[in-house]
């Protein structure tokens, strides 16, 4: 990790600085779409522990949204608990579920473990459909109060400095070179003295917990109303496209990945021709496709090349 | 010299028995399973006539997990985008009825075209990303936005109807009720899956397929075209999501979510039976489709919206027995 501090934290501090600067020149809208952009950007980094780290794929990171999502709306609705309190909450919330959801799934891998936690994704909203009495169906639940643009934006920024820092400090230290051993070869993780359920677990709960605060951020944003239809599995897939567009198992991708996301399906509705709704799956659906195509380690697999590129300059 | 001929003496190897990977008690579990419908579709008209319905809706759920299997067994991943190719290719068939063509010549005409769909998807997008499952996956996830935004920009998103293939008869036996739909489903559901088969079983192609799939490497040496055989994969693949396509259409009708959820039971099935047995695809699909047919008419409790959830905790609860599926092998993995 020693020679990347140098390259990372100019580069971090100089992102922090424009995003600080951002809301004095975006109209309300574009504060907006910019705090849609932190919501992803948490998502993703919370998936990207678990599947680039940890080698885990999940297809399922909607339903800890919707956790997450719900545990602020049930909170704010029925205690009128302050919306920023509901944060840690969600955190906490969804880091119990993400282990729960952990302890079965060490029986899976691979394919299967994508598809479990793709019926995991499918099942949690029909589950607020189900019991609509308390989770108010498919209306949706709404929090006791609604928030500005610019109180989004700060939150939702801060949420995702703070957690971007959470993981950078996690997965450098020596929980990360476990998870990448868990990863990179499970034998012989096992065999230098790695416990495989206590780190796959640990990847699971924090993994949920990111996507959790993304959830409850997620909420708050669409006027603090949550409801089934938005977490449902295009949300999970949207999210493992934008870790894969950012690269699988680096942190410095996840700002474009986030973009890519939250901006691509916005900025698509204005294309001419097709410029509907459906126009833009189609753009979505191709750009992903050629994103694969040419980057298969996403933006962090360009960054990655052109620093080797300037070093050997 | 006895103890040397001992030596010498080449132990007869006993002929091995072709693996099928189903242990003692899940067949009798299966046995006991089917048992357990017969009686109930002799004590019970409702009984009979629920699990005849589900044995139609599960027989569309084995074709779509079969197509999986199929992709899954040559390549290790998972098409997402299965179920949008099915959808995509039953818009076909309503367009070729729309220019006048009869519904029979037109369902033939689809599974040629549902073929050369899936030959093309694996050469253009699949082929160039292959050694990576997840690039895999998540172009599978791309094709499925592409397709679904192009046949909704295309024909939109309202319903679409076509020519009921069977007609809207219906047959009584006894006091039990069984639509002519049903069994025309169940019919051409189980021909296709057979002609698959015998295409596995008996053919030059079958057998070359089958060498790709296993043992890539030796395959080509012996002079098999590897990346032709999996090509053909994900066109067989295409034609029996065709297939499932047009047998869902007359129930569901058409529009583009209407595979979404036939490929999430699909999956359900898939996973049941092992991913890696076709056979077990099959079963897994039937007894998916019978079994939330009957819990939904005699579980309160299991109301519509919980027919997913409960298909995936039967998923999750075999699964925890036995992670590789009822009909699944264990891995042994190397470091």
């Amino acid at each position: 990790m020693k020679p990347r501090v140098p390259a990372g934290l100019p580069a971090a501090a100089i992102a922090a600085t424009v995003l600080a600067l951002l809301p004095f020149t975006l109209s309300g809208y574009h504060q907006g779409l910019a705090s849609e952009v932190a919501i992803y950007f948490i998502a993703i980094l919370g998936l990207n522990i678990l599947t680039g780290y940890t080698g885990q794929i999940s297809i399922g990171h909607g339903a800890f949204m919707a956790i997450g999502g719900y545990t602020t709306a049930v909170m704010s609705h029925y205690h009128h608990t302050n919306l920023i309190l509901t944060l840690p909450l969600a955190f906490a919330f969804a880091f119990a579920c993400g282990v729960l959801v952990g302890i079965p799934a060490l029986r899976f891998s691979g394919v299967y473990l994508a598809l479990a936690t793709f019926a995991f994704a499918v099942s949690v909203p029909q589950l607020a459909l189900k019991f609509s009495r308390f989770f108010g169906g498919s209306n949706g639940l709404q929090a006791s109060r609604t928030v500005s643009h610019t109180w989004l934006y700060a939150t939702s920024w801060s949420c995702a400095a703070i957690l971007f820092a959470v993981a950078w400090l996690l997965l450098g230290g020596r929980t990360g070179r476990a998870f990448r051993a868990v990863r990179d070869s499970e034998v012989a993780a096992v065999s230098t003295g790695i416990s495989l359920p206590i780190y796959k677990i640990l990847s699971f709960g924090v993994s949920a917990a990111f996507a959790g605060v993304a959830g409850s951020l997620f909420v708050i944003h669409t006027n603090g109303f949550a409801q089934p239809n938005e977490f449902g599995v295009i949300l999970s897939l949207q999210i493992l496209i934008g870790a894969a567009v950012a690269g699988l198992g680096s942190l410095w991708g996840v700002l474009a990945g986030a973009l890519f996301v939250g901006l691509l399906p916005n900025l698509s509705t204005s294309v001419p021709l097709i410029g509907s709704s459906h126009g833009q799956d189609v753009v979505f659906g191709l750009i992903v496709i050629a994103i694969m195509l040419l980057l298969p380690n996403g933006v962090a697999g360009l960054l990655a090349r052109f620093a080797r590129l300037r070093a050997r300059a | 010299m006895v103890e040397l001929a001992r030596r010498f003496v080449v132990r007869e190897r006993r002929p091995r028995r072709t693996r099928t990977g189903v242990s003692a008690p899940v067949l009798a579990g299966l046995a006991a399973a089917c048992i357990f419908l017969v009686i109930g579709c002799l004590s019970s008209s409702i009984f009979a006539q629920q699990t005849v319905a589900g044995l139609a809706q599960g027989v569309i759920f084995s074709s779509l997990a079969l197509s999986l299997v199929l992709i899954y067994r040559a390549t290790e991943v998972i098409n997402f985008a299965q179920g949008e190719m099915a959808m995509a290719t039953t818009y076909t068939a309503y367009q070729l009825t729309l220019w006048g063509i009869s519904y029979w010549l037109a369902f033939f005409l689809t599974l040629g075209i549902a073929f050369v769909f899936g030959v093309v998807v694996q050469v253009a997008v699949i082929r160039p990303v292959q050694h990576s499952v997840i690039a895999v996956v998540i172009v599978t996830v791309g094709l499925f936005l592409l397709i679904d935004g192009l046949v909704t920009w295309r024909f939109g998103a309202d319903l679409k109807f076509m020519q009921a293939p069977f007609g809207n008869a219906v047959y009584h036996v006894g006091d039990v009720t069984f639509a002519r739909q049903d069994l025309g489903t169940l019919i051409v559901s189980i021909v296709s899956v057979l002609l698959l088969w015998a295409l596995f079983r008996f053919t030059k192609l079958g057998l070359a397929m089958r060498a790709a799939a296993l043992r890539p490497a030796a395959a080509a040496l012996v002079g098999v075209r590897v990346n032709w055989m999996l090509a053909i994969g994900w066109g067989l693949a295409a034609v029996l999501g065709a297939v499932a396509g047009l047998m869902t259409e007359p129930t569901q009708f058409l529009q583009p979510t209407m595979m979404q959820a036939v490929l999430l039971y699909a999956f359900a099935a898939a996973v049941l039976g092992g991913l890696e047995s076709p056979a077990g695809a099959v079963i897994g699909g039937l007894a998916l489709g019978v079994f939330l047919n009957l819990v939904g008419q005699y579980v309160g409790f299991a109301t519509s919206e919980l027919r997913l959830p409960i298909a995936f905790a039967v998923l999750l609860g075999v699964l925890l027995l036995k992670p590789t599926g009822i009909f699944g092998h264990k891995k042994v993995q190397r470091v």
